[in-house]
């Protein structure tokens, strides 16, 4: 159909990541000229729309950006309110904010493993079609998200958007009774979450690997997941309330999207999960860091194509953390800590299932939101994905339109974005004889 | 599938004193305004139903479909649908996109397939529903209301239309429960 030389692969409406997007790839003379990742999302919305709210309302409102990761927002969400107001929670409460975390990470990457990146190592058009001939294996993927959101509706409240989080930790607390029947579940979730990374580290990955910068969080002694601080691969360390000077943001002409980049650094950087693992591979809990040793994982994994790997050994790393929350879990005395409001400007950060969320409130004395800021992962991946792109389809000029259409769309979906996540509606086509 | 209130003469009612499990869903965001249809009905339907009957609200996230709706005698989807205009404006019969019009499609046992009709966009319904076909987790009957929407931008509330047809599926949900046996 085109010219193999000169040729134009246009996709829209991509296939199997979150929300709406499309992808641009441009071959002229057996070049790469050009690479667009074009993409919505409504976080920008979301900032205008909590100008002039209260300071307990950020978590809710903000959770419903994404149905895939409202945890996450929720917890940026709280942790920039209270640094702005000066509150921290006590252990027993950070323990708890954590276990949801872990319920959101595990559903999180099941959903994306199973249902969204197999089907492009099995050949499969879609995980309906993979279920087809392989039911035991989406059948285990089910039975994960089924823990993970019990995980959600007993410590969040409900599944999705989970209404127990509250600014200064939660409005009810669970009792230890109400939890150990998840560590039972979680137990044999273990097991399929081990089982899950024996599977997919029998997947053929395509030779590719970027040298991107990394940026994840980091807590020394354990895997980050809800809190640390920022570094990179390159050497950097800074704090959330200095991620405004390390992560600039740029407006580029045909995505609404923002494009991130570092501060001084020429190259682009990515956050997520393989950045996470070549940073924080070290505190991986047991279990995960035996089943990343199986699977043949080093201690960094710099191949996006294996960041289903890194998602499979995340899903045992949470298990594992849940089981140990809920066995050390007492009851705190209060389900939060008092948040009183002042003037004052709050960071926070987190580590979203697809990498680093940064939110930024500015609240007057009486506790309103002058400014709110949210960066999520998926935009600070962007450019990323479009370099991936590149390089990936200059070594690839061989295939046909098709081959390498799919595989540049394999390529988007190593990274997991989540560019519009806040609508699913129906499309209806009617045909009239 | 078939479309219409007749075909749920059979297996209603509470013959036998069994228990029915039925689940509500609603799909969609209220925050991207005409797409939070379904969240409106089923707060409308919290005061209206009985405790038995659960009331769920969903992204479309087929596994969290899936799994609000297995074991379920009855599950009632209440989601927004987005007509190609184009596609019915070609037709010259009137049939082009109408903002608070209501559809309604029961897909029970006896279908063969799913409606062709109604294509998703990315991982919606359409997969949530050949993923439970695959999977043999499909309720015993699966009762969709699907509104006509014409605002899915950010904001919240209805438009004026689309807020006239939450109610209008509000009753037609509850006439569904009715028809099983639900008193409400």
């Amino acid at each position: 159909m085109t010219h193999r030389a000169d040729r134009t692969l246009v996709t829209t409406g991509l296939a199997r990541v979150e929300g709406e997007g499309s992808m641009y790839v441009r071959v002229a003379g057996g070049q790469v000229e050009e690479v667009r990742l074009d993409i919505y999302e409504p976080p920008r919305f979301f900032e205008a729309f909590l100008r002039g709210r209260a300071y307990t309302e950020p978590p809710d409102i903000t959770a419903r950006i994404c149905g895939i990761c409202p945890v996450a927002y929720q917890t940026s969400a709280c942790q920039a309110i209270e640094a702005a107001c000066g509150a921290s929670l006590p252990p027993g409460l950070a323990g708890l904010r954590r276990l949801l975390y872990c319920g959101e990470w595990i559903s999180s990457h099941a959903l994306h493993i199973y249902m969204l990146h197999a089907p492009d190592f099995l050949g499969y058009p879609g995980a309906v079609e993979m279920a087809r001939d392989h039911r035991a294996i989406v059948e285990r993927g089910l039975a994960l998200r089924r823990v993970a959101n019990a995980i959600m509706a007993t410590v969040g409240g409900r599944s999705i958007h989970p209404v127990n989080v509250r600014v200064g930790g939660f409005y009810r607390v669970p009792a230890p009774a109400e939890l150990r029947p998840l560590a039972e579940q979680l137990r044999t979730a273990l097991d399929l979450a081990v089982e899950t990374v024996r599977w997919v580290a029998g997947f053929e990955f395509p030779d590719f690997s970027t040298d991107h910068e990394l940026l994840a969080l980091r807590e020394p002694g354990v895997y980050a997941i809800e809190r640390g601080t920022l570094v990179t691969s390159g050497g950097r360390a800074f704090t959330a309330a200095q991620f405004d000077e390390h992560v600039i943001e740029e407006h580029v002409p045909h995505s609404n999207a923002l494009h991130a980049r570092l501060a001084g650094l020429d190259g682009s950087y990515f956050t997520g999960p393989l950045a996470r693992y070549s940073l924080n591979s070290r505190w991986l809990p047991p279990a995960a860091a035996e089943s990343a040793r199986a699977a043949g994982l080093g201690p960094t994994c710099r191949n996006p194509f294996q960041s289903i790997v890194v998602r499979a050994v995340e899903v045992v790393c949470a298990v594992e953390e849940a089981i140990r929350l809920i066995d050390e879990y007492e009851r705190p005395d209060q389900p939060s800590v008092p948040v009183e409001p002042r003037a004052g400007t709050g960071h926070g950060v987190s580590e979203a299932p697809r990498g680093v969320l940064y939110h930024h409130y500015v609240l007057d004395a009486a506790g309103t939101v002058a400014s709110a800021k949210i960066v999520p992962p998926t935009s600070q991946n962007q450019a990323a994905i479009q370099d991936d792109l590149r390089s990936f389809v200059a070594d690839r000029l061989d295939l046909d339109d098709e081959a390498l259409t799919h595989q540049c769309e394999q390529a988007i979906r190593n990274y997991d974005p989540c560019i519009s996540c806040a609508t699913h509606f129906l499309k209806l086509h009617v045909e009239r004889g | 599938m078939t479309a219409g209130a007749g075909g749920a003469a059979g297996d209603g009612g509470a013959a036998g004193g069994s228990v029915r499990r039925v689940v509500v869903i609603g799909v969609g965001n209220e925050f991207r305004r005409d797409d939070g249809v379904g969240p409106e009905v089923l707060s409308r339907l919290g005061a209206a139903v009985p405790d038995s009957v659960r009331l769920v609200a969903s992204d479309g996230e087929p596994a969290r479909m899936i799994e609000a709706w297995t074991g379920a005698d009855l599950a009632v989807v209440v989601d927004a649908l987005q007509v190609a205009g184009a596609g019915l404006a070609a037709t010259g019969q009137g049939g082009g996109p109408a903002p608070g019009r209501t559809h309604r499609l029961v897909i029970d046992e006896v279908t063969a397939e799913p409606a062709t009709a109604v294509s998703s966009h990315g991982l919606g319904l359409g997969d949530a529903i050949g993923l439970a076909r695959a999977l043999d987790l499909m309720p015993a009957r699966l009762i969709v209301h699907a509104v006509e929407v014409t605002d899915c931008g950010y904001g919240v509330g209805l438009t004026p239309a689309v807020a006239a047809a939450a109610e209008t599926v509000t009753s037609a949900v509850l006439r569904d429960l009715r028809e099983l046996g639900v008193p409400v």
